[in-house]
């Protein structure tokens, strides 16, 4: 039987990285034979439809707006997926996964079963950040539900001896603990990305110092300097 | 309302109907459009915006810039190479890091397949929607079809009778099935296809194989990037080795094997483009032949950064030739470079960003990204619900880029321009062959500047690249089996890869041809880390708003004098927008409450 781990969102966009994280994550504690495909699908959409056509069981992981309390799981299954994935507006990626299930249908090659362990995000709009607190919690939960899904179809997978240091599944480069740790501070790197926040009148001209104590290197960005004496 | 004349050569008036297309589907990201029609339904006024902002260049600064790559590789789900090359290419152009020739090969080939597999989903699976109706392909008659593929592409395998039959059969339960999938939100009854119901079938069984070809392509990148999606890259070469002799274990270095399986994939695009894609576009094209609009500035005011050179670091071997051209004249062929300040440069003016001094552009390294939402006086509905947008005023969030202070094209229809300009024979050949083709087909006595400068022109130009760069890599393999056999096995050049042997302050570019355009990264590097980082994207240059001597760009010029059919139903303007491949990535939310995809077109 072919198994699809697959992540899916933006890890640039805080709690959107759900899906991508909790597969490294099961990538670094479990080790499964090569019928199992552990993948961070990122925001690809359509070009992500040769995994799905060609597994038996596809379980995803995905940041998704059910308007619950921040951090709240949901396992949702086979036809309830595509209309979940959409529930509310939240992202692009979610549009073009929605196609990818439809366009395997056409092509009548699609999984047998379709798991979906979803989390309501706390919060989208921080750009560059990383998981909140209440998300990152359901990371564990959400790879039990998975291994339990998992032996449900007596899908073995084992656990590691030693836990992984490298995140497999990604360049650890962009792996959840560098990109937390060399996160630029807030005032050298505009966080709020979205038009979200930024039609709601929240989003201001900053006017805070320009050198920023907690960055190695500290220069004058953005050209600030030209709008403090006005 | 008022009417004003551009410097290049366009009448706005904002008189009339206007119809509010947001958000235009079937795009990566997010954009709205809005145009005034006049009593005939021609187009006489274009605003295109872009509906997000990104922030990507912010949330670099103080990163490890050998790092770069795999955060840019982020900013968009399908063009994801194309910024990490450019980005290894702009650290390794601010530190003086050439890469073995090894590393430039695999690069070629690894960007090049990236530019077939990105032109051959957009053609197939984003805008054939545009042209093809496959409700309609439901009338068609099997055995005229395979006629008709045989007159099309006598080479092409699958075109007997009972293969359309059959493809028929599964659209026909698909869509009695009620789930129209991919094909939701067509108008469908609009007068604006022209395809017979056999070519629609035709098309849409070439949906199909290229939606089952497009998974063996992408396996190149598996091969040389270690993983697909997200393939890897290397500042200084690629991070893949090379063991002939090795064997085919997970993560063991690139063989013969592997290498003969890549060349076997090399092969399907060939195959795939010669006998399928260009033949399926110039088919297409042939019943549009009444449609000869879209072109705007395309083919006329056009530019490239230049790319794919036989041999790296000497623009002159570009097969691809850079440059600018502009106000049609294809006599004269400026000169590119990135790094001067004079060129590439920025405005803001109409773009909901600040500068100091909102007259003047600014060239990348000197980027300044300070959001600034403000609208426009004569702006109907709020700033979180916009009715129509005040064109006079800031009204994107693309920034204005322009070359020398002139709005230029950038896409595969402007690297075509600039080659044939440039007396490249391969090109001169495929766009002389193409236009006979298409006059044959349609009847017509068109000459290429009369097909180029059209909506068509630039679908048709992306396929010619498509066939074009495959053909490049087999040259590319070849001369990587030569140079591997000549005993050199290296793949990365790592003596600048420790900091400590970086200067304390250094700048670069690295610019890639991109399937939608001209890209590039600019980066300035202080004491080991990324200080300063500007990405000038493809659709930025096509959509950008208007600049302050009041130009408009790529998109909007697209769109003039364009008549549509039913103001309701704007598929024309979809199908011009489309034919640019726009890509306006990353977050963002185009679903109504009930996860339905949705778009709104709002007459006035």
């Amino acid at each position: 039987m072919k198994v699809l781990i697959l992540g899916i969102g933006n890890i640039l966009w805080a709690d959107e990285g759900f899906g991508v994280r909790t597969v490294e994550e099961i990538n670094k504690q479990y080790e499964f034979d090569k019928e199992v495909l552990l993948m961070d699908g990122g925001t690809l959409g359509l070009y992500l439809i040769q995994h799905v056509q060609a597994c038996d069981l596809l379980i995803v992981f995905d940041a998704i707006d059910y308007d619950l309390k921040p951090g709240t799981m949901k396992l949702i299954h086979d036809e309830e997926v595509p209309k979940f994935m959409g529930v509310k507006k939240m992202s692009l990626h979610q549009t073009g996964f929605q196609e990818v299930l439809s366009t395997a249908e056409l092509t009548g090659e699609t999984p047998d079963h379709i798991f979906l362990i979803g989390v309501q995000p706390a919060q989208l709009d921080d750009f560059g950040g990383s998981l909140n607190e209440v998300v990152k919690e359901q990371i564990q939960p959400a790879i039990n539900a998975c291994l339990k899904y998992l032996d449900s179809y007596s899908v073995p997978y084992k656990k590691r001896d030693i836990t992984y240091l490298e995140e497999g599944i990604n360049s650890p480069t962009i792996g959840m603990s560098n990109y937390e740790r060399h996160r630029p501070s807030e005032q050298l790197a505009c966080r709020k990305g979205d038009e979200r926040v930024l039609f709601d009148n929240a989003f201001e001209q900053r006017k805070s110092e320009l050198i920023d104590p907690n960055c190695g290197v500290n220069v004058f960005v953005d050209g600030r300097k030209h709008f403090e004496d006005n | 309302m008022s009417v004003i004349t551009t410097p290049n050569g366009y009448t706005l008036d904002n008189s009339g109907q206007r119809v509010v297309i947001d958000p235009v589907t079937r795009i990566e990201g997010h954009m709205r459009c809005e145009v005034n029609l006049d009593k005939n339904n021609v187009i006489i006024n274009a605003v295109s915006t872009g509906t997000m902002w990104r922030g990507l260049e912010v949330i670099l600064r103080g990163r490890d810039p050998r790092d770069a790559w795999a955060f840019v590789e982020r900013i968009c789900g399908v063009c994801t190479g194309c910024h990490a090359l450019a980005s290894c290419r702009a650290v390794e152009n601010a530190l003086g890091i050439e890469i073995p020739l090894n590393a430039h090969l695999i690069r070629e080939m690894m960007a090049k397949t990236l530019q077939v597999h990105d032109h051959v989903v957009h053609f197939y699976h984003l805008h054939a929607l545009d042209w093809v109706n496959p409700v309609n392909a439901l009338k068609a008659d099997p055995k005229a079809t395979s006629s008709l593929q045989q007159i099309v592409s006598i080479k092409h395998a699958k075109s007997s009778p009972g293969y359309f039959k059959d493809i028929q059969t599964r659209i026909k339960k698909f869509i009695e099935s009620g789930q129209l999938g991919p094909f939701k939100n067509g108008y469908w009854d609009n007068p604006a296809y022209k395809l017979s119901p056999e070519a629609d079938l035709m098309a849409v069984a070439h949906y199909l194989e290229a939606l089952d070809l497009q998974k063996e392509f992408v396996k190149l990148h598996t091969i040389f990037g270690g993983k697909n999606p997200h393939p890897n890259y290397l500042v200084g070469g690629v991070p893949c080795a090379i063991n002939m002799d090795g064997d085919m274990a997970a993560g063991a270095p690139l063989n013969m094997e592997r290498l003969n399986f890549v060349k076997s994939r090399i092969d399907e695009m060939v195959q795939f483009n010669t006998n399928v894609y260009v033949p399926d576009v110039l088919a297409i094209a042939s019943f549009y032949k009444g449609q000869l609009w879209g072109g705007g500035i395309g083919a006329k005011s056009v530019m490239d950064y230049g790319a794919y050179p036989k041999v790296n670091y000497d623009k002159s071997t570009d097969q691809l030739p850079g440059g600018v051209i502009l106000n049609d004249n294809w006599d004269e062929v400026f000169p590119i470079d990135p790094a001067d300040p004079e060129q590439v440069q920025e405005f803001v003016t109409h773009s909901w960003y600040k500068y100091p001094d909102e007259s003047k552009g600014l060239h990348p390294w000197d980027g300044i990204t300070e959001a600034n939402y403000e609208l426009g006086a004569k702006t109907k509905g709020t700033r979180t619900d916009i009715k129509e947008l005040d064109e006079s005023a800031k009204y994107s969030w693309i920034k204005a880029p322009r070359w020398r202070g002139h709005a230029v094209e950038v896409g595969p229809l402007s690297r075509y321009v600039l080659a044939f300009a440039q007396g490249n024979e391969y090109v001169i050949d495929q766009i002389n062959t193409s236009v006979a083709a298409f006059n044959s087909l349609a009847g017509t006595n068109l000459g290429a500047k009369q097909v180029l400068q059209t909506t068509i022109g630039r679908t048709l130009a992306r396929a010619l690249e498509s066939k074009y760069v495959a053909d490049m890599m087999v040259d590319d393999w070849h001369a990587l089996i030569k140079n591997i056999k000549n005993g050199d096995s290296s793949t990365a050049n790592m003596e600048k890869w420790d900091p400590k042997t970086w200067p304390k302050e250094a700048k670069g570019y690295g610019t890639a041809a991109a399937p939608r355009g001209a890209l590039g990264h600019w980066i300035k590097i202080k004491d080991g880390k990324i200080e300063n980082y500007q990405c000038v994207v493809p659709t930025t240059w096509n959509g950008s708003p208007r600049d302050p001597a009041g130009n408009i760009g790529a998109f909007e010029a697209s769109l003039m004098g364009t008549p549509v059919e039913r103001a309701n139903e704007p598929v024309e303007i979809l199908r011009t927008l489309h034919s640019f491949d726009p890509c306006l990535a990353c977050s963002t939310h185009v679903m109504s409450s009930d996860g339905e995809e949705l778009i709104n077109v709002k007459v006035r």
